[in-house]
C-alpha cells in the first residue's frame, strides 16, 4: 500500500512538473509579447517597456520560469495588473468560496446520488426505477443557471428563505455563509447528481450480476445484504472515478452559476483576469486549478487502493 | 423419504422452456452426478433446486428439500436453507469469490449469517472450515484476499463457505472444469472426502462422465432439459438403454482414426528457446527479478505429424505458442520454420492459429466471409470466392454460411469457421491452442475427426496445446510434456503414457479421471 501511494505521489509530482512547463511555455511563449498583449494594441512604446521590466520578461526563459515556479511554491504568485495587489491574497479571496461551495455541491451530490442509485438498482425493471432514471435524465437535460434562477425566483423572492446572490463572508458567521452558498450549491448539485446516480446505477447493475453475488446469495445472504456487503463496494470504483472528475468541475466550472448569485468565485476570476488580459492572475489560476485536479485525482487513485485490494499490490 | 426429490419440475424463462418434467431424487448420504452437455439444463435443476433463477424464470412441479417445498416457500424461508441446508460450489473459482474481501470474512459470512454467535466464534469455526479444505490458517492466513490464491486454493475456500455450516446436501456445479488436473483430482479426493465425514448428499454437475466415476452413486443423464437415462454410477456403463448415453460415452472415448504418416525432416525446430518477464520489484531500489516463461526448451516438429503439448496452466505452453508464432520475442534461442526465422513474415505465412475461445475469437461485427479472409493480409493478393467456400466447404460448413455473422453459429461450428480461417491460406502448420477444451464431448469428437481428415487432405502438420490428456493420447503421434518453462519428457504417445519416465507426467496420469471402460471402449 505504501509503495502504491509513494508511486502515485511520484507521479502526481511529475505531472504537476509537466503542467507547470506546458502552461508557461502557452502564457509566456506562444502568444508573442506578453506585455504587448497585456496593455493591447494602442500602449505607448515605454508603457510596455516599463510592464517587461516590472514582468521580467528581460530575463531568460529559464529564468523566468524558475522565478515563476518558486514563487509558487513560496506562495508568492507575483502582482496582479489590473487589481493592483498579490495575486496570492486575490486567489486566496476567492479559493474561500469557491473551495466551500465546490465541497457543498459535491457533498450534496453524493448524498443524492448514492440513495437514488442504490433504489434505482435494487428495483431494477419497476416503476420506481423507471421514474428515477426519468428524472436523472431531466436532471441532466435542465440547463442548470436556468434551474438557479427557478430557486431564486421561488426561494429567495416568494418565499423570502434564501438571499437571491451575494456572499456576506465567512467573518459573518459559518451558518448565514452556507446559507447563502445554498442554493447555488444545489443549482451545482442538480445535473452532478444526476450523472452521478447513473453511474450508481449502472455499475450497481454490473456488480449485482457478478458470480460472487450469486455466491453470496448461495450463502443464504438476502438482496438486500447482498448489495450492502458485496455489490456495493465493488461498484464503488467507476463512481470514484466520476466524483473525482465532478470535483474539479465543480471548482473552477461554476462561472454561470456563480454569475447568476454574484459569487465572487474562481470561475469568475478567471473570466475577468481572461477579458483583462491580466496573465499573471491567469497563469496562476490555471497552475493552481491544475494543481487542485491532479491532487484530487491522486486522493481518488489512494481511494480506488483503499476500495480494491487486488491494486494495492500493482507493479 | 429423499432429502431432495425433484417431482416432474418444468421451468420456462421468459417463456423459453429451460426443463421438461425432471425427476431426481437424492437420499441422505447420496451422491448424484448429474451429466449433461452445455445447454441441457442441468445447473438450471441445481439452481431451481435453492431457487436462485434468473429473472423471468417460472417454475412447475415440485422441489422438496428437507420436508420443505421450495417452489412455494417463502423467500426467508429460502434465504435460511440456503448456505444452512445446502452448499453450493460453483464452476468458476476465479470469479465465485468477493475480491475486495478476506477469505476469512467470506467464509465467516456464512456462519453469521445463520447463527447468533460472536464474530470470534465464527471466525474460530472459519479457521476450522478452511483447515478441513486444506487450507490451514497458520499457512494460508485468513485476512488473504481471493486474487493472493491460485485457482484450485479459491475453489477450496468456495467450498468451505459451502461446507461451514455442514449442510446436509451440497450441490457442486461444475466445480472442477475450470481447474488443471491435478487440482482437479485434488477437489475431488476433498469432495469425496468431506461427504464421507460429514454423511453430505452431493449433487454433483458435470459435462464429464470420466469425472464423476467413483464419486457418485448413482448417475442421471440429461438431454435437452430433460432427464434421458438414470441408473447405479458402478452398472451404468454397461447397462445403459439409451442412444445418447451410448453416444456420450462413445464419445468421450473417441479416438479419430489417424492415417497421416510423418516425414523425417523436421518443419519447426526450436533451438534453446527463453522467454522471461520482469517481475515487480521486490524492493525500492532492488533489481526487478526476472521470471523462466520458457527456459530452454528445445524440440522439432516433423512435417505430417501432430505434437501433442501438455501442461498444466502457468507452465508456460501459452507464452511458447506466442514464440512460435513470432509473436513474443526471445531473450535467447531461436525458432525456425524450414530454417526461417519465425518473425520473419515469410514464415508467419506458412502458420496458422486457432484459439480455445470460439466465442471471443471472432469480431462479432464482421461476417463469416470477412472473418476466414483475415490470414490473406499477409499474402500479396486477395482472397477468391472460390477460396472461401472451398474452405467452409472443407470443415463441413455451407458456402452460404459466409454470408452469416459468427452469433448464428453453435460452439462447434464457429470452431470450425476458425479452423476455415486457418486452413484458407493452406498453411503447413497449425498451432491449436486448447482448439478443442471449450467443447462438448460429441461436439469435441467431431472437430478431432475433422481435425484428422484435414491433416490427411492438406498434410498439415499440427502442433495440438492442450491440459486434457484424454485429448491429447487420441489424436498426436508425438507428447511433449512441459511443467515450469521446461520440457520434462517427450517421446511417442503410447510411450509416454505407457511408461512415463518423469514423475510429473507420471502424477499428471495418474490425476486424470477415467471411465471405467475406457480401454474396453476404444478398443472395441
Amino acid at each position: 500500500m505504501l509503495y502504491y501511494a509513494v508511486k502515485r505521489l511520484g507521479s502526481l509530482c511529475i505531472s504537476l512538473i509537466i503542467a507547470s512547463l506546458v502552461i508557461f511555455t502557452c502564457i509566456e511563449i506562444v502568444p508573442g509579447d506578453p506585455a504587448s498583449f497585456m496593455l493591447g494594441i494602442n500602449a505607448q512604446p515605454d508603457t510596455i517597456a516599463a510592464l517587461r521590466e516590472e514582468l521580467g520578461l528581460n530575463q531568460s526563459l529559464t529564468q523566468r520560469y524558475f522565478g515563476w515556479v518558486g514563487g509558487l511554491l513560496t506562495g508568492d504568485l507575483g502582482t496582479s495588473y489590473t487589481y493592483r495587489s498579490p495575486v496570492s491574497e486575490i486567489v486566496a479571496d476567492r479559493i474561500a468560496i469557491s473551495l466551500p461551495l465546490a465541497i457543498y455541491a459535491l457533498s450534496l451530490t453524493v448524498l443524492i446520488a448514492f440513495p437514488v442509485g442504490l433504489i434505482a438498482a435494487s428495483k431494477r425493471g419497476s416503476v420506481t426505477d423507471v421514474s428515477v432514471m426519468g428524472a436523472t435524465q431531466l436532471g441532466i437535460a435542465i440547463p442548470n443557471f436556468w434551474f438557479a434562477m427557478l430557486m431564486v425566483l421561488i426561494f429567495a423572492i416568494n418565499l423570502r428563505w434564501f438571499s437571491a446572490g451575494g456572499f456576506p463572508g465567512w467573518d459573518a458567521g459559518f451558518w448565514v455563509a452556507m446559507k447563502a452558498l445554498t442554493l447555488p450549491a444545489i443549482a451545482l448539485a442538480l445535473p452532478q447528481a444526476s450523472i452521478l446516480s447513473r453511474v450508481m446505477r449502472s455499475s450497481l447493475l454490473d456488480t449485482l450480476s457478478e458470480d460472487y453475488v450469486r455466491t453470496a446469495r448461495a450463502k443464504g445472504l438476502t438482496r438486500r445484504q447482498v448489495m450492502w456487503r458485496h455489490a456495493l463496494r465493488n461498484a464503488l470504483i467507476p463512481v470514484l472515478t466520476i466524483i473525482g472528475l465532478q470535483f474539479s468541475f465543480l471548482l473552477a466550472g461554476a462561472i454561470i452559476i456563480e454569475n447568476v448569485f454574484f459569487l465572487p468565485g474562481l470561475g469568475r476570476l478567471v473570466f475577468q483576469a481572461i477579458t483583462q488580459r491580466d496573465l499573471i492572475v491567469v497563469e496562476s489560476v490555471i497552475m493552481l486549478l491544475v494543481f487542485a485536479v491532479i491532487v484530487v485525482n491522486f486522493l481518488v487513485d489512494l481511494a480506488y487502493a483503499w476500495v480494491d485490494p487486488r491494486l494495492r499490490v500493482q507493479s | 423419504m429423499s432429502l431432495l426429490s425433484i417431482q416432474n419440475l418444468s421451468l420456462s424463462i421468459h417463456g423459453k422452456p429451460i426443463l421438461k418434467g425432471v425427476s431426481i431424487d437424492i437420499e441422505a448420504g447420496q451422491v448424484c452426478g448429474v451429466i449433461g452437455e452445455s445447454g441441457s439444463g442441468k445447473s438450471m435443476t441445481a439452481f431451481s433446486v435453492v431457487q436462485l433463477l434468473p429473472d423471468g424464470a417460472s417454475s412447475e412441479g415440485k422441489v422438496m428439500l428437507d420436508g420443505i417445498d421450495v417452489l412455494t416457500a417463502h423467500e426467508s424461508t429460502l434465504c435460511d436453507l440456503r448456505g444452512r441446508a445446502v452448499g453450493i460450489v460453483f464452476q468458476e473459482p476465479m470469479t465465485a469469490l468477493n475480491p475486495v474481501k478476506t477469505i476469512g470474512d467470506q467464509v465467516m459470512e456464512t456462519i453469521l449469517i445463520h447463527e447468533r454467535v460472536s464474530k470470534a466464534e465464527a471466525m474460530d469455526r472459519a479457521a476450522d472450515a478452511l483447515t478441513r479444505c486444506e487450507l490451514p490458517p497458520d499457512r494460508f492466513p485468513m485476512t488473504r484476499y481471493p486474487h493472493e490464491l491460485s485457482g484450485g486454493q479459491r475453489q477450496r475456500v468456495v467450498i468451505a463457505m459451502a461446507i461451514a455450516l455442514r449442510p446436509k446436501l451440497l450441490i457442486a456445479d461444475e466445480p472442477t472444469t475450470a481447474l488443471d488436473v491435478t487440482t482437479q483430482a485434488e477437489i475431488l479426493q476433498l469432495l469425496k472426502q468431506l461427504v464421507t465425514e460429514d454423511g453430505m448428499s452431493m449433487m454433483f454437475i458435470t459435462h464429464d462422465l470420466a469425472v464423476v466415476t467413483g464419486l457418485a452413486d448413482k448417475i442421471v443423464i440429461m438431454k435437452d432439459g430433460e432427464v434421458v437415462e438414470r441408473g447405479h454410477a458402478a452398472t451404468l456403463h454397461t447397462e445403459m438403454q439409451q442412444p445418447y448415453t451410448k453416444q456420450l460415452f462413445a464419445a468421450s472415448t473417441h479416438q479419430p482414426e489417424r492415417g497421416q504418416q510423418s516425414t523425417p525432416d523436421p518443419i519447426l525446430k526450436v533451438e534453446n528457446a527463453v522467454r522471461t518477464y520482469l517481475l515487480p520489484r521486490q524492493s525500492f531500489f532492488g533489481e526487478r527479478p526476472e521470471f523462466h516463461a520458457v527456459n530452454d526448451v528445445s524440440f522439432d516438429i516433423k512435417r505430417g505429424e501432430c505434437l501433442g503439448l501438455v501442461g498444466e496452466s502457468g507452465c508456460g505452453k501459452s507464452t511458447l505458442t506466442r514464440a512460435i508464432l513470432g509473436l513474443e520475442p526471445l531473450k535467447s534461442g531461436r525458432i525456425t520454420l524450414d530454417g526461417e526465422p519465425v518473425s520473419t513474415s515469410v514464415a508467419q505465412r506458412r502458420m496458422q492459429v486457432v484459439f480455445q475461445d470460439p466465442y471471443g475469437s471472432f469480431n462479432p461485427r464482421h461476417k463469416v466471409e470477412r472473418l476466414i479472409k483475415e490470414p490473406f493480409h499477409r499474402l500479396d493478393r486477395q482472397a477468391t470466392e472460390q477460396e472461401v467456400d472451398d474452405a467452409l466447404v472443407s470443415v463441413g460448413l455451407q458456402p452460404s454460411d459466409k454470408h452469416k455473422y459468427p452469433h448464428e453459429f453453435s460452439g462447434g461450428q464457429r470452431q470450425r469457421i476458425a479452423i476455415a480461417r486457418a486452413l484458407i491460406i493452406r498453411p503447413d502448420l497449425i498451432i491449436l491452442d486448447e482448439a478443442v477444451s471449450a467443447l462438448d464431448v460429441s461436439v469435441r469428437a467431431q472437430v478431432l475427426d475433422l481435425l484428422v481428415e484435414l491433416s490427411r487432405e492438406f498434410d498439415l502438420t499440427y502442433l495440438f496445446i492442450t491440459h486434457d490428456l484424454t485429448v491429447v493420447r487420441s489424436i498426436a503421434d508425438r507428447i511433449l510434456v512441459m511443467q515450469k518453462g521446461k520440457i520434462v519428457e517427450q517421446g511417442a504417445t503410447e510411450d509416454v503414457f505407457g511408461a512415463p519416465s518423469s514423475d510429473y507426467t507420471r502424477s499428471l496420469i495418474a490425476a486424470a479421471p477415467q471411465l471405467p471402460d475406457m480401454t474396453k471402449a476404444s478398443t472395441s
